[in-house]
């Protein structure tokens, strides 16, 4: 298959690789993810999740191996691949001394939007985000669920086909993790592909497909049913025991 | 040590906080006892972190009271350090410093004998699985890696009474499983434990948990008995295209206090009996199958903290 004229696919890997001196961080990784689904990265601490979304995402150079983003090259496109997705990183890179439109406006300002375009598109984004009422509070004084929610719309107001989440629901109590969840189901609804790790079990049950990686390697790649039947486990909890800890 | 002989560790009585005017803490009380695993839940700003900060003495109350082994953390910190392990939710580890450094500098700073040192060290280093990094600095870790090593740090020298701030964030599941390992057997030895948590399978493994919002506890019960608390009516739906279910809800005016998928169903939390009835007639049988289901731990929390 001709990967890079696949207009189906998203994000897809081909023996992706990256070394830090002597140590293998990612070790040649296979994938596709189709364009509309929720993707879930998971992985035991350590296993590269992180420095592998930093690659896909145009901000980490491959060390072998090639990442297609939206049909662009990481190797060679990295530029573009950076517009076209929306990245939310392991700790969520707020302004903490912004306030929560200031940092809107930065983010449109990084992601190449007009300061009028970014006004638009703030004030329907502020609304389904739940942040009307805190868009003159400075971020630093939001709840750590808000900030998170503010970190999504920092990362979706140039409207991104590609969304890499990177543990976006660390810390975060049981009633806003569901709220979250909610607003990815409807960004994927609207079209986008969600690309997100986590190390909660119950929210691996809500993507389409997953992946586990430990060592730098994927070792488990498909969907939640068809995994718990493949390891023969009742829970993804039980899965990830026996993928991970053997 | 004069350990006073009690067997509450932790007591706490009307114990309030404010910042500029807000208040933080309202009127909370609770009491931990010796080899107890206490769990603190509640959603962000509940008051968790300032109600461990008051414990260790880094604030002060405005009013009520609180003991550490009977001695006030203000005016005896000396005792209440000695006696006590805490890890902050934002934690700081040395960065240019190796994982077998920090580990060190901890033990040195609580003076840790180095008899025990080593033996101590490498049960952390098993638990973390973090051996095989012992000479990376701490700055080059993953997420998860650097929280692990924060935990090996605190659990270092070994404190009576343990404060945990929700420890776990961004630890992997296997890892997560072998700390709790770690908490039962301190617990097994006689100390006391207090940690926050957002998973509810760790607040299920506790031996009480405290639920708090707005600066109030407004339960503390032993963790099967939570699910009595909810209020309402927990109802599940299952069938094919669960989108369409709940798009057909939503047009006839149907508005629960929560909804959320599952990977094959759909929960939502609804006031009464009537709506149950309303959402059976709008859904009908044919397409779905609508049925009650019996809430967790965190069915009771979320439908909590939205009656606000
Ligand atoms: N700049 C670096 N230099 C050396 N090693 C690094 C560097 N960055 C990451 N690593 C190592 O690469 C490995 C993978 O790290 P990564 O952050 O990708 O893990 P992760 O899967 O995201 O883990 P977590 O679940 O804890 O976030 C780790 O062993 C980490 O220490
Ligand atoms: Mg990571």
């Amino acid at each position: 298959m001709d990967i890079t004229t696949d207009n189906n696919l998203a994000v897809s890997a081909n023996q992706l690789t990256k070394h830090f001196g002597s140590f293998t961080a990612v070790d040649r990784i296979n994938l596709n993810v189709r364009n509309g689904e929720i993707f879930g990265f998971l992985g035991a601490n350590g296993a590269g999740k992180t420095t592998a979304i930093r690659m896909f995402c145009g901000l980490l150079k491959p060390t072998s191996g090639e990442a297609w983003v939206d049909g662009l090259s990481v190797n060679t496109d990295s530029e573009r691949v950076k517009q076209r997705i929306g990245y939310m990183s392991q700790r969520f890179s707020l302004y903490e001394d912004l306030t929560v439109m200031e940092n809107l406006t930065f983010f449109g300002g990084v992601y190449g939007l007009k300061r009028h375009q970014t006004d638009e598109r703030a004030e329907p984004l502020l609304e389904r985000l739940e942040l009307k009422a805190w868009r003159r509070r400075l971020t630093r004084d939001l709840p750590l669920g808000f900030k998170q929610r503010l970190a999504l719309g920092c990362a979706t107001l140039h409207n991104p086909r590609i969304l890499f989440l990177d543990e976006p629901t660390g810390g975060v109590d049981p009633a806003a993790r569901r709220e979250f969840w909610d607003l990815i189901y409807s960004l994927a609804e609207a079209g986008s592909t969600v690309f997100v790790t986590t190390h909660y079990m119950d929210e691996a049950e809500y993507c389409h497909r997953i992946s586990i990686m430990k060592d730098g390697a994927i070792v488990a790649l498909d969907s939640p049913s068809a995994l718990k039947s493949k390891f023969n486990r009742n829970s993804l909890q039980e899965v990830f025991f026996k993928a991970v800890a053997g | 040590m004069n350990i006073s002989n009690t067997d509450i560790v932790l007591s706490v009585a009307r114990l309030c906080k404010y910042y500029d005017g807000i208040k933080a803490l309202d009127s909370v009380s609770l009491q931990v006892s010796r080899g107890e695993l206490f769990g603190l839940i509640g959603p962000d700003s509940a008051g968790k972190t300032t109600l461990m900060r008051l414990a260790l003495g880094l604030i002060k109350a405005d009013s009520g009271d609180i003991r550490i082994f009977g001695f006030d953390p203000q005016r005896q910190a000396m005792r209440v350090k000695e006696l006590t392990g805490y890890i902050s939710q934002r934690f700081s580890l040395y960065p240019d410093l190796s994982i077998a450094e920090n580990l060190r500098f901890f033990a040195e700073l609580y003076l840790v004998p180095a008899s025990l040192r080593r033996q101590r060290e490498e049960e952390l280093m098993q638990f973390s699985r973090l051996s095989p990094f012992r000479q990376r600095r701490a700055g080059q870790l993953s997420g998860g890696m650097k929280q692990k090593l924060a935990l090996c740090c605190t659990l270092i020298h070994t404190p009576q009474l343990i404060i945990l701030d929700e420890p776990t964030t961004g630890v992997d599941p296997v890892s997560r499983r072998e700390f709790w390992d770690i908490l039962h057997k301190l617990k097994s030895d006689g100390i006391s434990i207090l940690i926050s948590t957002p998973y509810m399978d760790e607040a299920q493994q506790c031996d009480r948990v405290a639920l708090m919002h707005s600066g109030k506890i407004f339960a503390d019960a032993k963790p099967d008995q939570l699910p009595a608390l909810f209020q309402g009516i927990l109802l599940e739906i299952t069938g094919a295209d669960l989108l369409a279910a709940r798009k057909q809800l939503t047009a006839s005016g149907i508005s629960p206090r929560q909804i959320h998928y599952l990977s094959d169903r759909l929960r939502l939390i609804i006031p009464s009996k009537d709506e149950e009835e309303q959402v059976k007639s709008i859904l009908g049988t044919d397409k779905w199958s609508v049925r009650l289901a019996v809430p967790s731990i965190e069915d009771t929390f979320v439908e909590r903290i939205s009656r606000g």
